[in-house]
């Protein structure tokens, strides 16, 4: 005879529920932890940050430093800039993108395959691999410091064009010679047709391009010296100098920066998911 | 596959019963073909013409400039195979290529397992199973600026609350680890920060792979008495073997090029003990100008990232 269950309140307690229930919430709290680290020292002296054991809940919430860090470095500024490069480069994504993708599935034209094979070969080439020449390139057209060269090197990616064909290549023929018949031209069909269908890849595509360029690290810091155009990752990194670290003031700074991300990442996780699972994308 | 091109459109119209006199005018083959080709050309040109310019131009360039001497600003001299002997007498290039290699070695299999893991925990039926799987993915959307500034906080190694705990469970202050601050324990931090930050990406794509897995397997090995280790281990474990493959290849890639995070936690340092190979590009090229030597370096990555990805495209065509 099996042991009579044990209840709680009425309910069966499962040993194996409660012990995986545990483990998952673990795992989370520590997943989450730096999350909450950050929020907690953004609103500490510098002097407190450290204090242990640590003072999740600050007694004294140092406000102040939501106000500080618009007036130490111009992080209005900074916002702004990253908001501008953000926008254009997502939106010029998506457009040249879906444009290409149409052709590159629905289109039979010579030197296709070729072309295409162009994009292939280098979806899997590193950046780090050309950033050097590709440096040199735009300090050659004279787009050193200048939003522009962001620009350029975000806009037109293999990886967007490889994303939206692959989306195309799903959505029968058939509908696309249908609108032929109805008289409609190719351009018709790319943008009454095919994008109010692709919205899933649009989705997709722009949260990619919208976290990654957000995020951008490494481009801003080697394109822009003049402080005037930086972006907000390279501002935060302005609380660090040589001598100190206004911890305060980085956590607060880093809480805005990271405000937008997670607004875009909650209303649209579902497209990330989705977009990750069936193409297992962005090597 | 069906491709329907520009040219059908004549076809088509000639079923319809259209009087001649408002009949389009028939265009020849030749001309037909030359109007689909540039209609489709101009769908291309606004990504292709950026493409070629700031991505494939840079690509081929640094494969020229690999062979050449420059500094940016003076005349580009030849240099023929020096640049490439000049790697086996570079101790920094060494360095940092068997730093990338460890990296690699330990944080590709740490983060396979570490994502295997969570997937197939997550995969069960939770309560707020939504919530925990976005909060294991938010790491890789962070911004990697602000999450390395908290992370070199939490291991600072005088300070920092992980040191303090370690600290308090009676860890001599002598043997308390450096984290990025120590020769012996930068490369852990880094690695550990990598996993952190990546897992819940790969999470995701082995979610899908457990998703794709046939529920009568689950069946069938239930009415043979299979244990639950036993079901992960005969069913879930081979049938997740294209996944497996699939994310080792991608992590292994990103392994070789990584750098950002390093940057930012521990500048290559202490000494050279966190040094890779994309930092040793970096530097060549940002700090010392020797553009040539950089594109060689760049080589490097590029033959090993492509190794990889010959390596993977032949094993998954035999399957």
């Amino acid at each position: 005879m099996a042991k009579p269950p044990l209840t709680l309140f009425g309910h069966k307690v499962r040993f194996k529920a409660i012990a995986v229930y545990a483990l998952v919430i673990a795992i989370t709290v520590v997943m989450l932890l730096p999350f909450a680290w950050m929020l907690s020292a953004s609103l500490k002296l510098d002097r407190d940050v450290f204090a242990f054991p640590i003072e999740w809940i600050p007694s004294q919430p140092r406000w102040r430093n939501y106000v500080d860090i618009w007036t130490k470095i111009p992080l209005a500024l900074f916002i702004y800039n990253t908001t501008k490069l953000t926008v254009i480069v997502t939106l010029l994504q998506l457009f040249t993108s879906s444009f290409a993708a149409y052709a590159f599935a629905k289109l039979r034209f010579a030197y296709r395959e070729v072309l295409f094979l162009a994009y292939i070969a280098t979806i899997a080439m590193p950046w780090q691999v050309y950033m050097v020449p590709q440096f040199l390139e735009m300090r050659a057209f004279g787009l050193n410091n200048t939003h522009l060269a962001l620009i350029c090197l975000q806009a037109f990616t293999a990886f967007g064009v490889f994303l939206m064909r692959q989306f195309y290549m799903s959505i029968p023929d058939e509908l696309c010679e249908a609108a032929r018949i109805d008289g409609m031209n190719e351009y018709q069909i790319w943008f009454r047709i095919m994008l109010p269908l692709s919205k899933p890849a649009l989705s997709t595509l722009t949260i990619f391009t919208f976290v990654t360029t957000w995020n951008d690290f490494l481009g801003p810091l080697i394109y822009l010296t003049k402080t005037e155009l930086k972006t907000v990752q390279i501002g935060i990194r302005m609380f660090i100098t040589q001598y100190s670290t206004e911890y305060g003031l980085i956590m607060a700074a880093s809480i805005v920066s990271l405000i937008p991300v997670l607004i875009v990442f909650l209303a649209l996780q579902r497209f990330f998911v989705e977009g990750i699972a069936s193409s297992g994308l962005k090597g | 596959m069906v491709h329907v091109g520009g040219d059908d459109l004549v076809v088509a119209r000639e079923d319809f019963d259209i009087p001649v006199a408002v009949r389009p005018k028939r265009l020849t083959k030749r001309q037909r073909q030359r109007r689909s080709t540039l209609v489709a050309l101009s769908f291309i040109a606004p990504n292709f013409l950026g493409f070629l310019v700031f991505t494939l131009g840079p690509i081929l360039f640094a494969f020229a400039l690999a062979f050449m001497h420059w500094d940016g600003s003076n005349a580009i001299t030849f240099a023929g195979l020096e640049n490439f002997w000049r790697l086996f007498s570079d101790r920094s290039f060494i360095t940092a290529f068997w730093n990338t290699l460890i990296y690699t070695a330990v944080s590709v299999p740490a983060t396979l397992a570490c994502s295997l893991g969570l997937a197939v925990l997550l995969n069960q039926k939770l309560r707020g199973r939504n919530f925990f799987r976005a909060a294991m993915f938010f790491p890789y959307v962070a911004s990697l600026v602000a999450v390395a500034v908290v992370w070199n906080m939490i291991f600072n190694p005088e300070m920092g609350p992980v040191n303090m705990l370690l600290y308090e469970l009676g860890i001599d202050p002598k043997n308390l680890p450096g984290w990025a601050a120590s020769n012996s324990w930068a490369m852990v931090t880094v690695i550990l920060f990598g996993i952190w930050k990546s897992m819940g990406y790969y999470m995701v794509i082995y979610l899908a792979g457990l998703q794709g897995i046939s529920p009568e397997l689950y069946e069938a090995a239930d009415l043979d008495g299979a244990n639950g280790w036993q079901k992960f281990w005969y069913v879930t474990l081979p049938q997740l073997a294209p996944t497996t493959f699939f994310v080792s290849v991608m992590l292994t890639i990103q392994s070789f090029k990584v750098f950002d995070q390093i940057m930012l936690l521990t500048e290559g340092g202490p000494g050279t003990s966190t040094l890779v190979l994309v930092y040793h590009v970096y530097n060549e090229a940002f700090i010392s100008w020797d553009l040539g030597y950089s594109s060689m370096v760049a080589l490097v990555l590029f033959l090993m990232v492509l190794t990889v990805t010959v390596v993977q495209f032949r094993l998954t065509r035999e399957d």
